[in-house]
């Protein structure tokens, strides 16, 4: 019974392992190749519409909530001790250094993840992967391609948006309406958001956040099952492990900037 | 030579089902070669086998002359582009229209301009009829247009060989008179070598000069539909009559009847 | 979808992201053309002890921000502070300005202020200040006013 239960955790971990050196492999074959930018550019920039610039709606939306939510938690809290006048340094600090980063990469998982992902699978199960590549077409350069190194640049992008806009929900709870003064609130947190150490490692952040969820996204897609219900849950798939991916490299990364690693 | 497609000794295995154990075919050029079977016997393997997209266990696969099996990812590619290929499903590509389906190999392809392309795409379309439904979206289409657009893209580059993947399934009979008109039009007028994989009989039998019947792993029988037709094995004779019981028998292995009806 | 229209999108979300850098490079970091060194010149100081001076500390003139602390090393020879301040290039200063280390409010952060002196020629970049006034340290100063009330009660 015993021999029986561990047999079957053995080949879990056999699964996992196999699965990501699929993925590893696949992932070599995306960018191991000479990238031809006349042909590929204006892929990149079609998908680059349909991944980024679709997804700016529900960025900005959500940061502005979050930023505007900051200010106000934030607000009361520190009224507690006096110093109302940090708002601005706890919303940018806040905001840049990690809701930015983390909250941006996950809503994109969830949006352009999942929709990259069905894209693919359903491509995949309608034959339309398998007919290109008989065509003497690569699919891998012509349809993964694009869509990795469109969601690879935009991630970064939206989160810069996704950082100025709660910032700038911050500023509208915390000063307009709770009556924070204007130039404390700027003042303090030009004292004490570092350009370096702050926004571009939040940046920093982002670009690898953006490397992990796109690299899942396009993996899962490629790999499902061609069923119908296959495509479903490999769409789940890819939310949850880019989730959870943003989630713990977020921990590893802020450890090692910190330089408490 | 004669034969545009050579396979010798073919070995290919799948999750440990023996698909094919040393098989011998030949296509001839210029004609419709038939290749038939009962389900699952391979036939759509055979098909990526011939174009590359598997690898055999064991044997050798020829194209005009050259060896598709293990073949080099750069000449596969070119290779492939002399070959044209209509899979059951159409496999049209969802988010663009028919005319931009037909034109995608044109431009991946060659460096014609676009008008160049348009002429084309509309010659090919025009060929199967649906010229006047260039700007649709494939989810527009029915079953049988679809296929039918797939067939002009698999023609837009004039291709040496065409591989039809079961194109007789699931058509109504008037489409299914278009489709056989066609692909023996695109025999006839332009010469194509055409490998025809079906289990319809009666409209495979009908257009093909060459049949191959193909059943565990090996040729059960092989020739011109008149020779089959003659053919005393068994086997050819339960296919190409569709006799219910005979060599591929009719009952699932199981126990005893009675005893089943009893516990 | 027009091509062309997707381009469009596609360079004016480009287009908002890099505003949004610039903004959160200048108007949120505080990053100015100073950090580049441009319009503005380094002086040094060495102080006793520094507290809890840190980097991009603000200096004052008369209240007036007028620079920010740019580096924090040790003088290993002299087992000295040296702080590089960065001023402003508007803000000329007398040679014998002397700057001190204060405390915002009761219990703040800290940031140096600096009192002009007469001299008639200015600082330059590389010069240093002569005269300084470390931080003040709380625990010395309780340490001091305990001894101090000690003392008091035992004179009476």
């Amino acid at each position: 019974m015993l021999a029986n239960k561990l047999c079957a955790l053995g080949q879990i971990g056999l699964r996992f392992l196999v699965h990501l050196g699929r993925a590893g492999l696949f992932l070599s074959q995306i960018l191991l190749r000479k990238p031809r930018f006349l042909k590929n550019t204006p892929l990149c920039i079609q998908q680059l519409y349909f991944i980024g610039v679709l997804s700016l709606i529900i960025i900005i939306l959500s940061a502005l909530f979050i930023g505007m939510v900051v200010g106000l938690q934030g607000y009361h809290t520190l009224n507690k001790f006096g110093a109302s006048q940090q708002l601005g340094q706890l919303v940018a600090l806040s905001v840049v250094r990690e809701l930015g980063p983390v909250v941006t990469a996950l809503l994109f998982a969830g949006r352009a993840g999942s929709a990259i992902t069905a894209e693919i699978g359903l491509m995949k199960s309608t034959e339309q992967l398998s007919i290109m590549e008989m065509m003497g077409v690569d699919p891998i350069e012509r349809v993964i391609s694009p869509r990795f190194w469109a969601g690879f640049i935009s991630l970064p992008l939206l989160t810069i948006i996704f950082d100025a806009v709660a910032i700038w929900g911050g500023y509208l709870v915390g000063v307009k309406w709770l009556g924070v003064d204007g130039g404390t609130f700027w003042s303090t947190m030009q004292t004490s958001v570092d350009f370096y150490n702050d926004v571009v490692n939040g940046i920093l952040k982002s670009v690898v956040f953006g490397f992990v969820v796109i690299w899942i996204a396009v993996f899962q897609g490629y790999a499902t099952i061609p069923t119908a219900e296959g495509i479903g849950r490999a769409t789940t798939r890819t939310v949850v492990h880019a989730s959870l991916a943003v989630l713990g490299l977020d921990f590893v990364l802020t450890a090692i900037m910190m330089g408490g690693w | 030579m004669t034969d545009l497609v050579r396979i010798r000794n073919l070995h290919f295995k799948r999750n440990d089902r023996i698909l094919f154990d040393g098989i011998d075919l030949e296509v001839p050029r210029g004609k419709i070669t038939a290749i038939m079977g009962p389900s699952g016997c391979g036939k759509t393997t055979l098909l990526r086998l011939i174009g590359g997209q598997l690898q055999p266990d064991s044997g050798t696969i020829e194209l005009d002359g050259q060896r598709v099996d293990h073949c080099p990812k750069v000449q596969l590619y070119k290779i492939r582009r002399e070959l044209g290929v209509l899979f059951q499903s159409a496999a049209l590509f969802t988010n663009i229209t028919v005319f931009d389906n037909v034109a995608f190999p044109l431009r991946e392809h060659t460096q014609l301009p676009e008008a160049m392309i348009r002429s084309i795409v509309f010659m090919k379309l025009h060929a199967v009829g649906l010229r006047g439904a260039a700007y649709l979206f494939p989810n527009e289409l029915s079953g049988g247009m679809a296929r039918r657009v797939a067939l002009a893209r698999a023609i837009a580059l004039d291709p040496k060989l065409i591989l039809y993947d079961e194109p007789f399934v699931g058509l109504d009979p008037i489409a299914l008179g278009v489709i056989v008109k066609l692909i023996q039009q695109l025999n006839s007028a332009l010469g194509i070598t055409s490998i025809l994989i079906s289990h319809d009989v009666y409209e495979a039998t009908r257009i093909a000069h060459v049949v191959y019947i193909i059943a565990n792993g090996q040729i059960i029988g092989q020739g011109t539909p008149q020779q089959l037709s003659l053919d005393q094995n068994p086997q050819v004779i339960q296919f190409m009559q569709g006799l219910p019981d005979g060599i591929v028998p009719f009952h699932y292995p199981a126990q005893i009847y009675l005893d089943d009806l009893l516990d | 979808m027009n091509k062309r229209i997707i381009e469009l999108w596609v360079g004016l979300f480009m287009l908002v992201a890099t505003t949004a850098l610039l903004a959160l490079a200048l108007k949120i970091s505080g990053l100015t053309g100073s950090v580049f060194g441009m319009h503005s010149y380094q002086i040094t100081a060495n102080f006793d002890t520094i507290g809890g001076l840190k980097l991009r500390a603000p200096i004052t003139l008369a209240g007036v921000r007028v620079g920010q602390v740019t580096d924090i090393k040790l003088d290993t020879t002299q087992f000295k502070a040296v702080v590089t301040l960065q001023i402003n290039d508007k803000n000329k200063l007398p040679a014998d300005t002397s700057a001190s280390i204060l405390t915002e409010g009761l219990l703040g952060a800290n940031y140096i202020s600096l009192q002009p002196g007469f001299a008639e020629n200015i600082l330059k970049d590389g010069d240093s200040l002569h005269e300084t006034h470390s931080a003040l340290i709380l625990e010395n100063l309780i340490g001091q006013l305990l001894f101090s009330l000690k003392n008091s009660g035992e004179k009476k």
